[in-house]
């Protein structure tokens, strides 16, 4: 027997039910319930247009934030002696071992008109904010889900950061800052994709974020989607249609991305 | 030397279009040392793999003891294998390691009890010097340690041939030195056949009883270690075994060969009358006389000191030549050479006729460069591998 | 430049970490609160511990998850381990399309994961005449850590020496007893390490179950997403309360044994250099 056979059970495995359920989302998104040719449920995406846009713009806003607050936290911990990033990186990836549904719960109980953040403001003295039931709750939801899925690709990468490359560059007459902006930055780069692959696919299609910290009064692609097959609008062949369209601008997205990236990697000379 | 023991008849062995063997025919007597010499991808490995049972040839015979043996699977043959950076059990011990083949054996019905794998373990790990190691990682042994290991695992299955792929390749020199005698010792305290391919030529010389160069899938000379060095058959064996001067000449009779312009007497003949060949001078046979007495006359462009002898580079009319001497000669002096007639060795011209044997670029480091090679080798084994 | 970071660092990473554990620590504090409120203290108590034990619904949630996840995790591992093998003995030219298709699963939204399953075992399902349920749960959970395992096991095969296997044959073992010999006992460190991510996800999961159990099988994401919709319940607190502990239990054990074994290999090696 050659070894490769080995991999002949999961092979059949991934036909059915990997690659058989992307055929049939693509069939249904094409034919009409008795099976004819349409392009009807594609044709109909222009009426969700503001949600795919809402959708985009909350996951375009979340990881953006994410990178802006995470890479910092991944640069200043590379340089922490060893013991401490490695509790700095427990201390990060333990909440991602709770349910997000409970992390995100925790947010209602915060944001919420009477919650945590407002009894403290009017203690304060200061207005009351109307934070849940808006996108910002929902951006809020969404960071703060998501965060470490940016932190620890980008802290990854940086600490594999050959430390005599800082020496070579400072040798070669670079402060600090250009060290960073010439050699740290760039070869970061990879993990700020990836960390951006993380953040973003999961974020464009969240339907539990928006249900819970947005109230039904954010409606995103998820929710869209969630309607169609387990909701009140019973239509998995529109359904189909819409996770169709949003796969494949995430597919177009993610190869832009990439693209981007060998570029800059090839800028570096890596 | 004994009866033939292990014979290839026309293996040939292809993959994806690459010939990696090409009509290989070769003979391993019994007891002897072979060794299977050539620089990275000619084809040593595959060779030392078809005779393990690893590899099987595109077409052509493998025998053993004269029974055909192609289709008899690796752990059937009584062939035992060092591989190249050893392959040990990283999740077993020393004894473990060196136990495997014989628990296997138990396994298979021939029953070898407790208290033999235990005393046979034991003698093995006597023999390699590693006596008090037998419950130790093998991670946590130096890298001689680890190829003791890998000999004494392969010698006590009691092999009628032990293979040895680049088995010192990644020792230091030192280390090399001492596990080369360390093998021949063995060998002969075991009495067994040994096939041994590397890349390095001296340590070919040093050990063998015949040498088997390979270039390209081809098997380019078989002989014993002064043959091969004193008799190249072509620009290729004589510029790989050694350092060599290879320039054109021409036959003007038996006996007689003209290079630049000039007649030299030699030993070799039954060449056609004017017809060009490949000369071979060996750097140390070439004798340095004062300018007006050579037959030549050249200027030192370059001096290397070795320690027993200066290795100087000479102009001969723009073609460059190594010359080993124990005189100093300064860059710049007008030296005249002489040749003895066995210093001189005719060879007919063949593919690699004008590839080889002009030290216009020689440098010091050219030896190293040559070592840098090997990693190439284990890639395209490995290819070979996983597709067999 | 390996200096140490600032002071003006420390304390950003710091408020970082607070904004990550802050919620945490209100839902904690909160799972004691003798009332309702989310945000008003009134006084300690068990009761939602106990109310949470009581309620045969969520621990019915809790041994779906732990069956399916131990189930999927098990399957998954045996599957992907094999498979990994099988990928890596390939050809570029057949692995590489093939690794690709093994990929979709993780790079896919979970949304268009569970849906797309959800739309095949619903027409598998009214041909062959099964509802969604267990079955189907487990399937998915399955299709969706093999993929991880097969990339936890991969690197291991790499790391392999490429004798390894041909020298096991060398020395007796035909070419399955090699790998059960040999290959298996040497990547086993990415076996056990794809077995605790898969079970991790599958324990987790909330959007692919949701579309593949149907309206009878309930695992506990489930159950939670149901009581965060319906009303205010700080049985939840009390459950997060219960999972965080139960984590951090669970990382102390293994970093604390990671450190001893870490101490025992640099002792090894210094007595051997020594």
């Amino acid at each position: 027997m050659k070894p490769k056979y080995l991999a002949i059970p999961y092979i059949v495995w991934m036909g059915i039910f990997v690659a058989a359920p992307v055929l049939i989302v693509v069939f249904y998104a094409f034919t009409t319930a008795d099976g004819g040719l349409t392009l009807s449920n594609i044709s109909e995406m222009g009426r969700f247009l503001p949600i795919f846009v809402r959708s985009f713009e909350l996951a375009f806003v979340s990881t953006i934030i994410c990178i802006v607050i995470g890479y910092p936290v991944a640069y200043i911990l590379s340089r922490e002696g060893a013991r401490v990033q490695r509790l700095i990186i427990m201390l990060i990836m333990l909440p991602m071992w709770m349910n997000f549904l409970l992390r995100t719960y925790a947010w209602m109980s915060i944001l919420e008109n009477t919650g945590l953040l407002n009894s403290l403001l009017t203690a304060l003295g200061l207005p009351a904010l109307q934070i849940i039931n808006t996108p910002s709750a929902v951006v809020i939801g969404m960071v703060y889900n998501f965060l470490p899925f940016m932190i620890l690709p980008i802290y990854s990468v940086i600490v594999k950061i050959d430390k005599s490359l800082y020496e070579a560059a400072q040798d070669l007459g670079a402060d600090t800052v250009s060290v960073f902006r010439k050699v740290v930055f760039p070869i970061s780069l990879p993990g700020v994709l990836s960390g951006v692959m993380m953040v973003f696919v999961p974020a464009v299609s969240t339907f539990v974020i928006s249900q819970l910290l947005g109230g039904g009064m954010v409606m995103m692609l998820g929710d869209l989607i969630d309607m169609q097959f387990l909701g009140s609008a019973y239509n998995p062949r529109l359904g189909s249609a819409i996770a169709l369209v949003m796969m494949i601008i995430v597919i177009l997205f993610m190869y832009v991305m990439n693209r981007f990236g060998e570029g800059e990697e090839k800028a570096v000379g890596l | 030397m004994a009866k033939e023991l292990i014979r290839l008849s026309g293996c040939n062995v292809a993959f994806d279009g690459d010939i990696i063997l090409d009509n290989i025919n070769l003979c391993v007597k019994d007891k002897e040392f072979l060794t299977l010499l050539g620089p990275s991808g000619c084809g040593k490995t595959t060779t030392l793999r078809i005779i393990g049972g690893f590899l099987k040839p595109d077409s052509g015979d493998v025998y053993f003891d004269k029974v055909r043996i192609n289709d008899v699977p690796p752990h059937k043959r009584l062939v035992n294998t060092i591989f190249q950076k050893y392959a040990l059990f990283t999740h077993l011990n020393v004894f473990e390691n060196v136990a495997f083949g014989l628990r296997l054996a138990r396994t298979q019905n021939k029953k070898i009890d407790k208290h033999e794998i235990s005393r046979r373990v034991f003698e093995m790990l006597d023999l390699v010097s590693l006596k008090g190691f037998e419950k130790r990682d093998v991670a946590s042994l130096s890298g001689g340690q680890q190829q003791r290991v890998a000999i004494a695992r392969a010698l006590v299955n009691k092999p009628k041939v032990l293979l040895l792929d680049e088995p010192l390749g990644a020792l230091d020199m030192r280390l090399r030195k001492d596990m080369q005698n360390e093998l021949k010792q063995i060998r002969q305290a075991m009495g067994i056949t040994f096939i041994y391919v590397t890349h390095d030529q001296e340590e070919a010389l040093a050990m063998s009883d015949s040498v088997v160069v390979m270039e390209g899938g081809v098997i380019q000379q078989v002989g014993t270690p002064e043959d091969i060095y004193n008799e190249p058959s072509n620009a290729f064996v004589a510029d790989f075994i050694g350092e060599s001067n290879i320039v054109d000449g021409i036959m003007r009779s038996d006996g007689v060969v003209e290079i630049f312009g000039r007649k030299f007497k030699c030993l070799d003949g039954g060449f056609d009358p004017l017809e060009p060949v490949d000369v071979v001078i060996r750097p140390e046979d070439i004798d340095i006389v004062s300018s007006g007495k050579g037959k030549l006359t050249g200027t030192v462009t370059g001096v290397t000191f070795r320690g027993v002898m200066y290795d100087i580079i000479v102009d001969f009319h723009g073609f460059k030549w190594l010359i080993q001497t124990t005189d100093l000669c300064p860059v710049g002096t007008e030296i005249g050479i002489q040749i003895d007639p066995d210093g001189i060795h005719i060879m007919k011209k063949s593919r690699f006729s004008g590839m080889y044997g002009d030290y216009s670029s020689y440098s010091a480091e050219y030896d190293d460069i040559g070592d840098a090679e090997l990693e190439h080798e284990t890639d395209d084994k490995d290819s070979i591998t996983r597709n067999a | 430049m390996t200096r140490k970071p600032g002071l003006f660092g420390r304390v950003y990473n710091g408020l970082i970490l607070l904004f990550l554990y802050a919620p945490i620590f209100v839902l904690i504090v909160f799972s004691f609160n003798s009332t309702k409120s989310r945000s008003v203290w009134s006084g300690f108590t068990f009761d939602w511990y106990r109310s949470l034990i009581q309620d045969s619904s969520i621990m019915n949630a809790f041994y779906t998850t732990i069956i399916i996840a131990l189930l999927s995790a098990v399957i998954a591992t045996v599957a992907g381990t094999f498979a990994a093998v099988g990928f890596y003995n390939m050809r570029r030219r057949w692995r590489t399309p093939l690794m690709h298709i093994n990929n979709i699963p993780m790079m896919n939204a979970d949304i268009v994961t569970g849906v797309s399953l959800a739309l095949l075992f619903v027409s598998l399902g009214s041909a062959l005449r099964f509802n969604l349920g267990f079955g189907t749960l487990l399937i998915a959970h399955i299709t969706f850590n093999i993929p991880y395992v097969v990339l936890s096991v991969m690197p291991k095969l790499r790391q392999l020496d490429s004798n390894l296997v041909d020298a096991a044959c060398d020395l007796g073992c035909t070419w399955l007893k090699a790998f059960w010999k040999v290959v298996v006992p040497e990547i086993m460190p990415g076996i056990i390490n794809g077995l605790i991510i898969a079970f991790t996800l599958s324990v987790d999961d909330f959007v692919i179950s949701y579309f593949t159990a149907g309206g009878n099988v309930m695992t506990l994401p489930m159950k939670i997403f149901a009581m965060t919709r319906r009303r205010i319940s700080p049985e939840i607190n009390a459950l997060s309360t219960i999972l965080f502990l139960t984590v951090l239990i669970l990382l102390i054990v293994i970093n604390v044994r990671e450190a001893k074994q870490e101490e025992k290999q640099k002792e090894k090696l210094r007595r051997s250099q020594g």
